[in-house]
């Protein structure tokens, strides 16, 4: 097969073009130029399209740089911004799989001919009823089917995740015996542009939406003291609310942003018997009954079951998820669908 | 699976070392490897070599010999202009928008005033005016430009320099101009000239900058003085030598390949235009050099374009390339008021001395096919 390898110059990605080549399929390495703002430091840096290109240099694979700077910034900073500003709690990573990885990413694919597109995620691609599912990686802690959920069928039936089946340190392992430069390199961080320096998330989102002040209340309304960005406040936070010391820890319940206000309570508070969820997308079909339900990329599945009214109701009360987060079914190992929490 | 013939038009770009440059460096870098400013007669033999080179790059230019100074390309031509001329003098630099990175940049790192162009990317004359007045001490008006091939008007721009500003001097960046234009006479009114001599058949990393009699410059570096104090370091006497040799056969052939490649360069841009729909010629094409075509497709993104361009054979560019190799948006085009989407449809095919008919042949059987077949799956 004719295979658009997307090279990060990270070592999964990598070693994941290798296997392919070394199947014998006729391998072009990319690496997306995606962001040049602020951040030089992210996951499409200058020195990682480097790592890539040398990489593929020692694979002998031609290596092509895209640059989807103006979709990226369109499709997944601005939203990110805009979403924090109504309240909202996004997660890039899965916006960018949605738009620019399995979207513009496999849409150039295959007008320049390729057969499918690969990429180095932990996940794993298997035939089950009549289609396509993601499956979990085989290293539950390097795992990153949750933010494949999105994918479609016909999506899944153009892409090769083919580290899927081996854990980081056999990723390793082999990037060292092929003799990779970047075996040892480590795992990529955080949101990839919005570097650590310069004040990180909370100095991102000022720079772009401004400080908007606001009252940190309690349940009846008591000021307990302001925060200056209320744009970087996400439901559940427990640090960075000025709170000084408290009898027991206090967590946002509420984040009214047109009002400036955060409420906080007691965990307790943070627990409700069903979740609102908008955009639920099912892999194969809906699943009537129980699925396992993750709610961030690296949680513990809960059980809970999606009803008719866009709510998953759990089986016991769970904490709220932050407005804005995917929350993802599985059965077994099986992603069987996703949402975003409303 | 890898064509049988590539063709090249990225000229633009870098050309390939002509065999006379070859000849001429040869001897430079194995019998006359002395360091040219030695005492014993190897360092002489050397040192007349450079002197030569310095004889012909003069001629080339239009200037005395005393007059070049050699760089190590065009960009640092061009930073030693501008940049060189502020640390002399202080005072404002102005440019045109469309001028190459390596006078853009270092005119706006030492906030200077950039002056726009029209729609067909030829400098504005009126803004120019405007932009002028005693405190500007250098103006940098690039001949030819490199993405569209839009030839400029130096002899007004330096009237106008004359009359608005009477502490500038004028520099000239005619690095894509040189292979198509004859520099001597149409930049004979500038006080700064730079060229780069992998652009017409020399090798990388030399050229030349003409530093008229009686202009201040601060040099950039400092050393051990060669260059008229201007430009340390020792001579890249080999690259030199080529430089000069390449520029030999410029002046000896420019006129019949000037011809001989606007036929083929019309050629090619007549044929693209006839066959793909949506197609956009950038600028005039009786305002360009020879070599180039420009052109903008619409719903079509370059990066895809020259992907399956360079599968079919074809070597191509769009606008500058950055440094890790994506494609960047075209300050050029933006200057001249085209919206970003159509720019990001561009393509630029640059002619070359070694351009022959059969590259046209094939640069045509492949491009409207490209585009089509890009069209048909919708923006990639």
């Amino acid at each position: 097969m004719r295979v658009l390898a997307a090279m990060s110059g990270g070592v999964d990605s990598s070693v994941a073009a290798a296997m392919l080549a070394e199947q014998g399929h006729e391998v072009v390495g990319v690496t997306l130029k995606l962001w040049g703002g602020e951040s030089d430091t992210g996951c499409c840096s200058v020195s990682d399209v480097e790592d890539a290109r040398r990489v593929a240099d020692l694979l002998g694979l031609q290596h092509h740089v895209f640059n989807f700077g103006d979709a990226f910034d369109q499709r997944v900073v601005a939203p990110y911004v805009d979403d924090h500003a109504v309240g909202l709690t996004p997660n890039p990573c899965i916006e960018c799989n949605r738009h620019i990885k399995f979207d513009k990413l496999m849409v150039r694919a295959e007008a320049l001919g390729f057969d499918v597109v690969a990429t180095g995620h932990h996940a794993r691609l298997e035939a089950a009823g009549t289609g396509f599912r993601v499956r979990r990686g085989v290293d539950e802690a390097k795992d990153q089917s949750y933010v494949l959920y999105m994918l479609g069928q016909e999506q899944m039936a153009r892409l090769l995740l083919p580290i899927g089946h081996l854990t980081k340190a056999e990723v390793r392992e082999r990037a060292a015996e092929l003799g990779l430069r970047n075996s040892a390199k480590p795992d990529s961080q955080d949101v990839c542009f919005i570097a650590n320096r310069a004040g990180g998330r909370q100095g991102f989102l000022s720079r772009r939406l401004g400080e908007s002040p606001a009252s940190v209340v309690d349940a009846d309304g008591t000021e307990l003291a302001t925060v200056e960005a209320v744009q970087a406040v996400t439901i559940g936070q427990r640090r960075g609310l000025n709170l000084g010391g408290t009898d027991e820890p206090r967590y946002v319940t509420d984040v009214d942003i047109a009002a400036g206000r955060v409420t906080v309570g007691r965990r307790d508070d943070l627990y409700t018997p069903a979740q609102d969820v908008t955009d639920i997308q099912w892999a194969d079909g809906e699943v009537d009954g129980p699925v396992d339900v993750q709610v961030s990329a690296h949680g513990t599945p809960v059980v809970g079951v999606v009803d008719q009214s866009d709510r998953v109701v759990w089986a016991e009360p769970q904490r709220r998820v932050a407005p804005g987060q995917a929350v993802v079914f599985y059965q077994g190992d099986l992603v069987v669908g996703g949402a975003v929490a409303a | 699976m890898a064509p049988e013939r590539i063709v090249y038009l990225d000229n633009a770009a870098s050309t390939p070392l002509c065999p006379e440059a070859v000849e001429a460096m040869a001897p430079l870098y194995r019998e006359l490897y002395a360091n040219p400013t030695g005492a014993h007669r190897m360092a002489r033999d050397t040192r007349r070599g450079i002197d030569d080179a310095r004889d012909v790059m003069a001629k080339a230019l239009g200037s005395e010999p005393g007059e070049i100074v050699f760089t190590g390309g065009g960009t640092e031509g061009d930073n030693m202009a501008v940049v060189g001329r502020h640390m002399q003098v202080g005072g404002v630099t102005v440019c045109s928008a469309i001028e190459h990175h390596a006078v853009l940049e270092p005119v706006e790192h030492l906030g200077g005033r950039v002056v726009a162009v029209d729609a067909a990317g030829v400098i504005d004359l009126g803004a120019l005016a405007a932009a002028l007045d005693d405190s500007v001490t250098v103006v940098s008006v690039m001949l030819a430009n490199n993405e569209t091939g839009m030839v400029q008007p130096l002899g007004q721009v330096a009237d106008v320099v004359r009359s608005s500003a009477s502490n500038a001097v004028l520099h000239t960046d005619a690095v894509q101009a040189f292979p198509w234009l004859d520099v001597a006479s149409l930049a004979a009114d500038a006080d700064l000239i730079s060229v780069s001599a992998h652009k017409f058949g020399g090798p990388k990393g030399v050229g030349a900058l003409v530093v008229r009699e009686g202009v201040e410059l601060s040099p950039l570096m400092l050393g051990g003085g060669q260059e008229r104090g201007l430009r340390s370091g020792t001579h890249n006497a080999a690259g030199i030598a080529g430089m000069a040799a390449a520029a030999e056969v410029v002046l000896k052939s420019r006129a019949e390949q000037v011809e001989r490649l606007a036929g083929l360069r019309d050629r090619l841009a007549d044929g693209i235009l006839t066959a793909v729909p949506n197609t956009v010629e950038t600028g005039e094409r009786s305002g360009k050099v020879a070599g180039s075509a420009h052109l903008c497709f619409e719903d079509i993104e370059s990066e895809a374009l020259l992907f399956l361009l360079e599968d079919a054979g074809v070597y191509a560019s769009a606008a500058s390339s950055c440094s890790s190799g994506a494609q960047d948006p075209s300050h050029v085009l933006a200057a001249m008021g085209y919206d970003r989407m159509l720019a990001g449809g561009s393509l630029r095919l640059s002619l070359g001395y070694e351009t022959a008919d059969a590259d046209i042949d094939q640069a045509l059987a492949v491009i409207p096919d490209a585009v089509a077949r890009l069209r048909a799956y919708g923006k990639g």
